[in-house]
């Protein structure tokens, strides 16, 4: 249980941490909270030749609205964000995801860039950034790019980042007057990764109709999944207890979720379904600003 | 054999410093390097809770940062927790948990101390429900958690009133 050897590199700027990748990205690896990456190398699941710490990089930390966007460097802290009253008011369903990361203590280091770089499909803050459609902002040596969250998840702990690519930061636009949003999932116990769960938008025209709906799924494949067919049946419909039924059953339609020794493949398509009957239900409430009801967390259990 | 480090970090205000290998585990240099084994090591994979130390005020796992990255940061752990006090007598926490029985076989104790720490000085009140959410980031095998919960609510009623005594005219 003690990590293999390595060379250490602690660079001071973002140039020479790109430096730094180019050189070694192949044999590398970005250190950032260190919450899924160190338990790895404990493990010696993980073999680096280099650590690339980015925690000197204070330029990549903060979070910011810039025209109306929310901006987060990568090496924001999961508490961070988590206690962020801009973040709160303006994009809940990030606060709503982080309250089912991990534990405290994981979330004072864990980072917002780690934690979708990191690409675990069990994890939260992808869905929720999926259903926000954001973007990552990426740099190498080379060049400079944004890449669209729906293009970034591969499978199982895999990007389309190149090896020499450094996440900088996650761009959220802003959510439109008269939406509600829930985030739901269910875990074995409070703070362990879910075995299934949704991210939920739901903006409302003035008559109480959907008019926009943006759902997102854990655990219903390798990588977060937005249920378009779903989203689709929302749209124009009064969103009561039918309509909702209806767009669970036609979020998990085309999903196959692997199955392990935590969930049968069928108990987690079924789990899904409920998670987003749940998820839809909430959102449509707190999209009338209707009272939250007394349970934990504003969602029935 | 990667260079060796010079790393300087001060834990509970007394600065340790040595050369030692990047790949170094805090919790084996405030361990093995320090020699203050208050500080448990169950999992070393971030799961149990037994190492957590407070970095510059904050409770974190020392099993998942390396000693360099502490390098000339404060670090404080449970031997810490009675500094400054008068010979024999505990932190309110500490005093907390052996009157309500929040320990057992004490392997975890350190580790809810220094996690619980912080929450001592939260504003507001905390429902049972909001503290078994600060504690659950750590396991604990004997007590069952109820005690704890106890612990908890008795030091921070002890901390936000005055000390009896304190007051009188
Ligand atoms: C006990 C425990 C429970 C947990 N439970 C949950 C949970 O319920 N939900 C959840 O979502 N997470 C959970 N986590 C994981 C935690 O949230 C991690 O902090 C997070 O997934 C990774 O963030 P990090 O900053 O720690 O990344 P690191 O561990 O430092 O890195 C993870 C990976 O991402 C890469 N990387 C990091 N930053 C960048 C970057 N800027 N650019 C490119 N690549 C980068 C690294 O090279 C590495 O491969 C848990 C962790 C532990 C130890
Ligand atoms: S030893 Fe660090 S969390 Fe278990
Ligand atoms: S007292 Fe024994 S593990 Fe907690």
């Amino acid at each position: 249980m003690k990590p293999p050897v390595f060379d250490y590199h602690d660079p001071e700027t973002v140039e020479e941490a790109l430096d730094l990748l180019a050189e070694h990205g192949d044999e590398g690896k970005l250190l950032a909270g260190g919450q899924s990456l160190v338990p790895l190398l404990n493990f010696r699941l993980a073999r680096p030749e280099n650590l690339i710490d980015l925690n000197r990089l204070g330029s990549l930390t903060g979070i910011r609205r810039e025209h109306g966007s929310l901006q987060i460097g990568a090496m924001t802290r999961q508490s961070t964000m988590e206690h962020s009253a801009l973040v709160a008011e303006n994009w809940p369903l990030l606060t709503e995801a982080l309250s089912y990361v991990a534990h405290a203590q994981i979330r004072n280091r864990g980072t917002i860039g780690g934690s979708v770089a990191h690409a675990d499909p069990a994890a939260e803050l992808p869905v929720a950034f999926s259903a926000l459609d954001s973007r990552v902002r990426v740099r190498s040596a080379r060049a400079e790019r944004t890449i669209e969250i729906s293009d970034l998840f591969v499978t199982h702990l895999t990007t389309t980042l190149e090896p020499d690519e450094l996440l900088v930061g996650i761009e959220v636009d802003p959510v439109p007057e008269r939406t509600g949003h829930a985030f739901v999932e269910f875990a074995r116990r409070h703070g362990d990764f879910a075995l299934g769960g949704a991210a939920v938008l739901l903006t409302l025209d003035s008559s109480g109709s959907c008019e926009r709906a943006a759902i997102a799924l854990l655990g219903a494949a390798p990588i977060p999944v937005r249920a378009t067919d779903a989203e689709q049946a929302l749209v124009g419909a009064a969103i009561d207890e039918k309509a909702i039924a209806a767009a669970a059953d036609a979020a998990i339609a085309d999903i196959s979720p692997t199955g392990d020794i935590h969930g049968s493949a069928e108990y987690r398509r079924d789990l899904c379904r409920v998670m987003v009957r749940r998820a839809i239900a909430a959102a449509n409430r707190r999209a009338k600003g209707e009272p939250e009801p007394e349970s934990s967390n504003g969602v029935i259990d | 054999m990667p260079d060796k480090r010079h790393v300087e970090v001060s834990i509970n205000g007394e600065t340790y410093s040595g050369e030692v290998e990047p790949r170094l585990l805090l919790s084996d240099f405030i361990r093995h390097e320090a020699g203050l084994t208050g500080t448990h090591v169950g999992c070393e994979h971030g799961v149990c809770g037994a190492c957590t130390i407070q970095l510059d005020g904050e409770a974190v796992r020392s099993c998942l940062l390396f000693a360099v990255q502490a390098d000339g940061r404060q670090v404080r752990t449970v031997e810490g927790m009675t500094e400054g006090l008068p010979e024999g007598e505990l932190h309110p926490l500490q005093q907390a948990f052996h009157e309500t029985h929040g320990l057992q076989c004490g392997f975890c104790t350190p580790g809810f101390l220094m996690s619980l720490e912080p929450v001592l000085l939260e504003e507001g009140e905390l429902t049972d429900r909001e503290i078994r959410e600060r504690l659950a980031g750590n396991l604990c095998r004997c007590t069952g958690y109820q005690n704890i919960v106890a612990a908890v609510k008795l030091a921070r009623e002890r901390v936000s009133a005055p000390a009896s005594g304190a007051n009188e005219d």
